[in-house]
């Protein structure tokens, strides 16, 4: 719950304040937090493969934080109780009965946010742009390679990779998904 | 060993107990919407009474005037729930041992094989809750709560979901486990022959009060 509070909180804070000035005035290594960032711990967000890393995670937890939050909501809370009553302390029920048994999914948000982030493509050009080598993501390049000549070849080819990406993903969710329920007897 | 004050109200039904239970199986019986289980709730810590007073061999558990009010996993009450609630993603062993596992050793009252010898588990202890039968969960449910190594069993209709068959077949592993393991316990059920067979110390609760 919590975690989902602060998934909303900061997914509403970035749309408010979503604009490039913003990200850079902020995030920029002249900026309030990415001063910050430099100066304690040598980290440079704006324009560098963190920063489109952390674009990425901002756009796709959302995802992640509403799947698991069904997740939890579905587990049977007399499950929780049934710990209680055998001397578990609120926080080992929380990490030995209902973090486990939400799993799947949280594995199934993971799998949704990383996908969320292979197709990123707005927050990743807005906030540190697309340079060859540092921030130009699979999007960017393909987006980069379709407005250059001759570079639909390449465009292609990158979709592919894409889609070959995404279709391992949600396979390996699937056989996760799959080896939980077995194990739990669902199937 | 239990000493009950309590006064309870949701809307127009009240629970109301003062009774001090000292047997080590004490049977209580009552028709549905009577308030057992509401009252096994007011013990256990899931429901806050409004007033009065609990003391489980003198140690207080509940007093609305001192604000006293421990949350259920310090209160060393175990419980048999009616559906078992065996925990899906755990082996029978691990299961067996969630409470065990918690406890020091010296708090540590049963040791799991002798559980296992007595209830009969041997055969089920690697196996999943989802491949045992309603009257073998049971059995581990009950292996389960009494390794936490509880003060007070409660036992909250334990049988009700079982047939008949498999009744006659746990029965006796209660009374074994009233001879051999000196845990006193609470019997919720509203078979009354079922009681008798473990206990002649009997409470008739009706509409949230205990009337003999």
């Amino acid at each position: 719950m919590v975690i989902g509070q602060k998934g909303v909180f900061w997914k509403v804070s970035f749309r408010w304040f979503g604009s490039h000035s913003t990200y850079s005035s902020l995030l920029g290594s002249q900026g309030l937090i990415g001063h910050w960032l430099k100066q304690e711990f040598g980290i440079t967000i704006a324009f560098t493969w963190v920063g489109a890393a952390i674009a990425s995670a901002v756009m796709g937890f959302p995802l992640m934080v509403r799947s698991t939050r069904l997740a939890m909501s579905q587990i049977d809370r007399k499950l929780e109780m049934a710990a209680q009553s055998l001397g578990a302390s609120p926080w080992r029920v929380f990490f030995t009965i209902t973090l486990p048994l939400a799993v799947p999914g949280i594995v199934t948000g993971l799998i949704l946010a990383f996908s969320r982030s292979l197709g990123e493509f707005g927050a990743t050009i807005t906030f540190v742009g697309n340079i060859e080598g540092e921030t130009r993501t699979l999007p960017l390049a393909i987006y980069t390679y379709t407005q250059m000549p001759g570079g639909d070849m390449i465009a292609m080819r990158l979709v592919m990779i894409s889609i070959l990406i995404a279709l391992s993903a949600l396979i390996v969710s699937n056989l996760l998904e799959r080896r939980m329920a077995k194990k739990m007897g669902r199937i | 060993m239990l000493d009950i004050h309590i006064r309870f109200a949701r809307g127009d039904f009240v629970v109301n107990v003062q009774q001090k239970i000292e047997a080590p199986v004490t049977g209580l019986f009552g028709p549905s919407g009577s308030g057992k289980s509401t009252l096994l709730g007011l013990l256990g810590g899931f429901i806050k009474p409004d007033s009065g007073r609990i003391l489980l061999d003198d140690v207080c558990l509940f007093d609305g005037i001192k604000k006293i009010n421990l949350a259920p996993h310090l209160r060393r009450i175990g419980t048999l729930f009616q559906d078992g609630r065996l925990f899906p993603h755990l082996s029978i062993r691990n299961n067996l041992t969630y409470g065990l596992n918690l406890l020091s050793l010296e708090d540590r009252m049963i040791q799991l094989n002798e559980i296992v010898e007595m209830l009969e588990l041997s055969d089920f202890l690697d196996r999943r809750p989802h491949e045992l039968s309603g009257g073998e969960i049971q059995r581990v449910a009950l292996g389960r709560a009494l390794l936490s190594s509880p003060k007070l069993l409660l036992l909250d209709e334990p049988l009700s979901s079982l047939d008949m068959r498999l009744r006659q077949q746990i029965l006796p592993f209660l009374k074994l486990i009233k001879d051999e393991i000196k845990i006193p316990m609470i019997y919720v059920s509203h078979d009354m022959t079922e009681i008798k067979y473990l206990t002649d110390d009997i409470l008739m609760i009706d509409a949230g009060r205990i009337v003999t």
